[in-house]
């Protein structure tokens, strides 16, 4: 069952077709993986996919809600969460709270006006985010401000703020870049580890290390197109994609 | 852990009521003790608690928030002249009306943020501002500014039978008059419970949203959250804020002019608020205190105060030391404003309550706490 359907997505930014009639079909309870040389158009696909902007033609069909033109909290709140290759937290708040706001979001939705109840008497939001913390082993460090976090631990953070939002389609954007080997493994364990099936990946990755290890699909962009799709043996030996992306050189 | 919190914020409460109702008592050394200047401190406190929860919350920095200040003062005084003298319809009129205006103002200048925001509010004040002046004189009366007259309307009061007697009569709550130190102990009240609204909205989890609208408003959309909607609502319930404030101008000296929509009204609310520190919930409150003693004091004091002062001084010293202090007081009052500003700035950049706060850290350093211990273990 495909739980998220593209197809004929277009995006030119001037003369540069960024995204050349894409088509992908993404199973449910899989991880999918994109790879890709830089500028292939995958970060703008992504960008497509949760409002950041919007494609010239195409569609993209989540779980049967059109997402084109949908605002970014809109495609958030249908379940579609993203995980940005930079880490995007609220970087002056505490860890705590940087994960009780996705978990109200989840819990009250776009708006609520709940100025007079007590956050800290929330509890189930507050087993949540305890949880979530927990899970990346940041709890120890909750009364710190998300700032003051090493690189590895922000990416961390922003890993446990997403999923604390229970999401049905959690988009990952090079989640492990800038980690130590150490850390890359941890965030693969805890990849595999989450959702137990219930949750779609798609996973955008330079590190082969990480894409083999996780993704059940890979589909590969090269100029703003897919021009390989496949299980991870079959894409290994494909010659058009060591051609274009390897320059030639076997994995 | 959340247990400690909120006795905290019991105690925080109790004691802001405490001093706030000895007022007359703490503040008499410092020679503003009487009910006028401590009515203002009150009010000014209202204006400041509000605006921080826009600006200290959101971080979305209004330049117009006089314009509420205004509104409220012009519905105030209608309300005295076509309704009642009771402060409470006025009060509650000014509060409603101006949160249609700031609906409608802040509809349109959160389209955009940043400084784009700021001059977008601007322009909505100064048009207000402009517009008392020109078009709306029957409204607003121009540059006399609205007054009580003798032969007003009231028509609720003459529905009950009022007695009218001579001149004008005053404001009053029920009976209670709002001069002197009864209207000095109302003021304090709306004002403990401006600073109790604004405590449980800071702690709820409407507060959250909007101190991560603050921190990263891209990441608060990306989490689903209509990141508009809780901006427009701080900014609407600032502007209720103001409006009570505005309206509590007019209940204590029932009259409103166009002055109050300056552009340098909006800008002394920012003062106050960033000299007290953004975003706590004491610091707009203090900072409105020291403007307004300020203000008033300091704008008081002239040479010969200060040759009295100075007095111990040999003569050839004393002359010159009062010249030079002399440009600090007086009609010279906002100098030392801009001296402390700049100092408080530069030092302690979260205001006065940061300062407060590690003068506090300096003479007790702090008990280590388990959460903080466990943060610093695992780190």
């Amino acid at each position: 069952m495909a739980t998220l359907e593209v197809s004929g997505l277009k995006k030119s930014f001037g003369g540069l077709k960024a995204l050349n009639d894409v088509n992908l079909s993404v199973q449910f309870g899989t991880v999918h993986a994109i790879i890709g040389p830089n500028g292939a158009g995958k970060s703008t696909l992504l960008n497509a996919f949760v409002g950041r902007l919007i494609p010239d033609a195409g569609s993209v069909v989540f779980d049967g809600i059109s997402l084109v033109g949908l605002q970014p909290h809109e495609i958030n709140q249908a379940g579609v969460v993203r995980v940005f290759q930079t880490p995007e937290i609220f970087g002056e708040l505490s860890l705590l709270d940087n994960v009780l706001i996705p978990a109200f979001s989840h819990r009250d939705g776009e708006f609520q006006l709940n100025g007079w109840s007590r956050a800290a008497e929330q509890a189930h939001v507050y087993e949540v985010a305890k949880h979530m913390l927990e899970d990346v082993g940041l709890y120890a460090k909750r009364d710190m401000t998300a700032n003051s976090l090493s690189r590895g631990d922000k990416r961390r953070l922003e890993l446990a703020m997403c999923l604390a939002q229970e999401p049905k389609l959690l988009l990952l954007d090079e989640p492990t870049a800038g980690m130590s080997r150490a850390d890359t493994n941890s965030t693969i364990d805890l990849l595999q580890r989450l959702g137990d099936g219930k949750v779609t990946k798609i996973i955008i990755e330079h590190d082969m290390h990480v894409v083999f290890s996780l993704a059940e699909k890979i589909s590969v962009m090269a100029q703003g197109a897919i021009i390989a799709e496949g299980a991870p043996e079959a894409i290994k030996n494909d010659p058009r994609v060591q051609e274009a992306y390897l320059g030639g050189a076997h994995l | 852990m959340m247990n400690t919190l909120e006795k905290q914020d019991r105690w925080l409460l109790f004691g802001f009521a405490l001093v706030v109702l000895a007022g007359p008592l703490l503040l008499k050394p410092f020679g503003a003790g009487y009910p006028d200047l401590l009515q203002k401190f009150c009010i000014f406190g209202i204006f400041a608690i509000g605006y921080n929860i826009l600006f200290g919350l959101t971080g979305y920095l209004s330049f117009g928030h006089a314009a509420f200040l205004g509104i409220g003062s012009y519905t105030a005084v209608w309300s005295f002249k076509l309704l009642t003298m009771n402060v409470l319809p006025a009060i509650v009129l000014s509060v409603i009306l101006t949160a249609v205006f700031a609906l409608l103002i802040g509809y349109i200048c959160l389209r955009r943020s940043g400084i784009y925001f700021s001059i977008l509010t601007l322009a909505f004040a100064q048009m207000a501002y402009n517009l008392a002046y020109s078009v709306l004189t029957p409204i607003t009366n121009g540059e006399t500014g609205l007054q009580l007259a003798r032969d007003d309307l009231r028509s609720v009061d003459r529905l009950f039978g009022v007695a009218i007697q001579d001149g004008i009569p005053s404001t009053n709550f029920f009976g209670l008059s709002m001069v002197g130190y009864s209207g000095f102990y109302f003021c304090a009240v709306l004002l403990i419970l401006s600073f109790y609204i604004s405590m449980r909205i800071t702690r709820s989890p409407f507060g959250l949203m909007l101190k991560a609208v603050k921190s990263n408003q891209n990441r608060l959309k990306y989490t689903g959250i209509n990141t508009r909607s809780y901006a427009l609502t701080a900014f609407v319930i600032s502007g209720c804020f103001a409006g009570l404030a505005g309206a509590m101008l007019a209940v204590t000296d029932p009259l409103a002019g166009a002055d109050r929509m300056h552009w340098s009204a909006s800008g002394e609310v920012v003062l106050m608020t960033i000299l007290g520190g953004v975003g706590t919930l004491l610091g707009p409150v203090i900072g409105a205190g020291v403007i307004k003693y300020l203000e008033n004091i300091f704008s008081s004091f002239n040479e010969q105060i200060l040759n009295s002062v100075f007095d111990f001084l040999p003569d050839a010293i004393q002359h010159p030391v009062v010249t030079f202090v002399g440009l600090f007081v007086g009609e010279g009052w906002e100098l030392t404003l801009g001296v402390l500003f700049l100092v408080l700035i530069i030092f302690v950049p979260g205001g006065l309550m940061q300062g407060l706060q590690s003068l506090q850290r300096r003479i007790f350093p702090a008990r280590p706490t388990p959460a903080a211990d466990a943060a610093r273990g695992a780190h």
